[in-house]
């Protein structure tokens, strides 16, 4: 366990010195630089593996425990790979009533993943976020920008082939 | 500005108080006279450690103006507030965060390990619960025994954070972090890392402000019941100077109180064969501590030479600073060179094998456990000490045992390793080692007897101190620091160059030993440190001899067996060598 966190091996050398570029640049208290630089870096590799967020530490002079507790707290960071859509379900109280558990449940069952982890075919992550605010479009999810609202059970099927197409097409 | 603009009128349960500006509720109530329970809230003071995360909301009490319920620990006071602790609403709420705590905490008080000395079941007791009305989810993390020092408990963790305050504040080590949130929040390592495989220096600083069982020191007591039951087995133990000053309170005694007969009455009782003194192998650390500094100063070696008897702080430096690894001393601590003397001079001289020889410390350190299982610790295989057991655990063992500490008569330590000076029971408190060398180093570098022993200069609680010594032609500038920031702070300044002292003492815990990890715990009381540093230099003051190189013991051992100071065989024997590790 202790190897992979040092082993930076696998990180992709030309995102690393974008990332140390970023970091050379800040001049403030790394401490609270930390976010952005964790930001720069989710963007750079797309999540922030253990061995990544080490690196961070490491260049920041800071203890990996801070820099995993920041990573941790904040829901927009993954310590996981993330698929090329991210479908976000909504569970507010609106879209539950409506049914959004068994939206929520279908798509898993036809992407073919678990609830925050990333699909076998790196289509998609799916999962499940507090009231969004479009509780007049309930039930509702969001699939990266792309928001669809009145989305019922028999919807689904149509929505995520449309993506597995387009997926499969631009690779 | 006017002293009676800086202080405001306020009052507690109806007792007006004046309190200068900014002071909290519970300073405020501390000055009328009034208790009001707390639990994740720490003030050591002059130790500059203060957790005041108000998260455990034990503290609450009434604002009678607004009749907002307010933690009184971070809550400032305001000018004319009338504050109520015990108020019906002030005590109900009070119950609801404790029972919250309960609802999600293990209930197996009988056989925990801080039964009886546990803050939260101590309030529990204290607030008359005698029903949690809350039930739902409980934490269920895997425990952490992964090292030899710590067991880590995150189901017992109340997240009050004090742990995180010694180890990132005060000990600038950063092992420990809030993680995750919510109901999943704990304080934990990175990654969630065994504790074994991050850069815990093992200080136990962390256990020993743990108001719960989440952190505690890895148990021995076993191995070490089994070792005495063991007929093929030469049990010896040795003592360090601090556990003597402090193990007494464990039995009803002030802090302070010596006890040093008792203690070594109360190890043969348990059935050890042979009682040696750390206090000893203190000496004999001194002799070749101060040979090794008189040569870097005479032949230009690498300067400071800083002190190695403190394990939490060799982990420290080999994890945060491994490109300064030529700077402390090779000397072994006192607790291996007694193991080391007793597996080779002492097993020849009793014609005994080391493969018989079960050797135990005990010590108030929670790092010496991990030290003792550092593979450069050994020789020919054996471990220079095979078990290590905390202040705590030898009075457990003793409790259990049924041995009445109170009455047992005072008994000296056994011959050959058992005899000590002045200079090594100072060992315990922070400046003590650099002192003791300094007795030995100026008459080794003047060849002239010195004249006053007493170094006050070099004695107190202040993070960092230094002093300068008159060595005629020249001088010795010496440094000290204990808790591992203020360490930071000089290796600093020897990285950057910036350093012109010869010899720096450092210890990792607070006050040095004598608030180690292992000690009994002093529950932020800080008056507790400073009776029992105060202990140890009246040890000091007390002894016929007061000077390491003259302890008769350590020159019968380099006449008969270790030849002179620095000699092959004391190299191989008493000295070390240190690895660079990683900092995660």
């Amino acid at each position: 366990m202790k190897k992979d966190v040092l082993d930076i091996t696998d990180l992709d050398e030309t995102r690393l010195v974008e990332l140390d570029n970023y970091i050379d640049k800040i001049t403030g208290d790394p401490e609270e630089e930390l976010i952005h630089v964790l930001h720069f870096a989710q963007q750079q590799f797309g999540y922030l593996p253990h061995n990544l967020q080490r690196y961070v530490a490491k260049r920041l002079d800071l203890p990996s425990a801070t820099v995993n507790g920041v990573v941790t707290f904040y829901s927009l960071f993954s310590e996981e790979p993330r698929g090329k859509y991210t479908i976000s379900v909504c569970m507010g109280t609106a879209c539950f009533v409506k049914g959004a558990d068994k939206v929520l449940e279908r798509i898993l069952e036809l992407t073919g993943s678990e609830k925050g982890k990333m699909s076998e075919d790196g289509l998609f992550t799916v999962e499940d976020v507090r009231c969004i605010g479009a509780c007049g479009l309930a039930p509702v999810l969001t699939i990266n920008e792309k928001v669809y609202g009145n989305v019922g059970v028999e919807d689904v099927d149509d929505i995520i082939r449309q993506y597995k197409r387009s997926g499969r097409r631009e690779d | 500005m006017k002293l009676i603009d800086k202080m405001i009128t306020c009052s507690v349960n109806d007792i007006d108080v004046n309190v200068e500006k900014g002071s909290t509720i519970l300073e405020a109530a501390q000055k009328a006279g009034v208790n009001i329970p707390t639990l994740c809230h720490l003030n050591l003071h002059e130790l500059d450690a203060v957790n005041q995360s108000a998260n455990c909301r034990v503290c609450v009490i009434e604002d009678e103006g607004s009749g907002r319920v307010l933690p009184a620990c971070s809550q400032e006071v305001s000018e004319g507030m009338r504050i109520q602790t015990d108020s019906l609403k002030a005590v109900m709420a009070r119950r609801t965060s404790l029972e919250l705590l309960l609802s999600n905490h293990p209930r197996d008080c009988l056989t925990c390990v801080k039964n009886l000395d546990c803050e939260l079941q101590n309030l529990s007791h204290e607030m008359n619960i005698k029903e949690i009305h809350y039930r739902g989810e409980k934490m269920n993390h895997p425990i952490d025994e992964s090292s030899q020092a710590i067991i880590k408990d995150p189901n017992k963790c109340i997240m009050c954070r004090r742990c995180i305050t010694m180890c990132n504040e005060v000990q600038t080590v950063g092992v420990l972090s809030p993680l995750e949130r919510g109901f999943d929040v704990v304080a934990g390592t990175a990654f969630h890392l065994p504790l074994d495989q991050t850069s815990c220096t093992y200080c136990g600083q962390c256990v020993s402000v743990c108001p719960t069982a989440a952190l505690a020191e890895i148990d021995a007591t076993s191995a070490v019941w089994k070792a005495l039951n063991d007929e093929r087995k030469h049990t010896i133990v040795q003592v360090a100077p601090a556990v003597r000053v402090a193990l007494g309170e464990e039995f009803g005694y002030d802090p302070g109180e010596i006890s040093t007969g008792k203690v070594v009455s109360a190890l043969k009782r348990l059935g050890f064969d042979t009682v040696f003194d750390t206090n000893f192998g203190a000496d004999l650390t001194i002799v070749e501590e101060a040979k090794e500094l008189s040569e870097r100063i005479e032949s230009g070696g690498t300067l400071p030479m800083l002190t190695s008897c403190c394990p939490a702080w060799v982990q420290f430096i080999e994890h945060q600073f491994p490109e300064l690894l030529d700077v402390p001393s090779s000397c072994k601590s006192p607790q291996s060179m007694v193991g080391a003397m007793a597996k080779s001079y002492y097993a020849e001289q009793s014609g005994l094998s080391p493969a018989d020889i079960e050797m135990v410390s005990i010590m108030p350190c929670v790092a010496k456990k991990s030290e003792a299982a550092r593979e450069e610790l050994s020789e020919e295989g054996y471990a220079n000490v095979d078990q290590v057991l905390t202040t705590r655990e030898l009075a457990r063992m003793i409790k259990e045992a049924a041995i009445d500490f109170r009455s047992l008569p005072d008994k000296p330590f056994d011959r050959l390793l058992g005899e000590s000076t002045g200079a090594a029971a100072i060992f315990g408190t922070t400046g003590g080692v650099i002192e003791a060398t300094t007795r030995t180093a100026y008459e080794m570098l003047t060849g002239k007897e010195i004249g006053e022993v007493n170094f006050k200069d070099l004695r107190g609680i202040e993070g960092v101190r230094e002093a300068t010594i008159d060595l005629g032609e020249r001088t010795l500038r010496v440094g000290i620091a204990h808790e591992l920031g203020n360490a930071r702070r000089l290796l600093e300044d020897i990285r950057d160059g910036k350093s012109d002292f010869d010899a720096i003492e450092i210890m990792a815990c607070p006050g040095g030993c004598i608030g180690g990890g292992g000690q009994p715990y002093h529950h932020g009381d800080v008056s507790t440190l400073r009776r029992r540093a105060e202990a140890l230099y009246r040890i000091d003051k007390d002894m016929p001899i007061r000077k390491s190189h003259e302890n008769p013991l350590v020159k019968e051992a380099y006449e008969a067996y270790l030849g002179k100071p620095g000699s092959e065989r004391a190299h191989r024997l008493l000295h070390t060598s240190y690895s660079a590790k990683e900092r995660i």
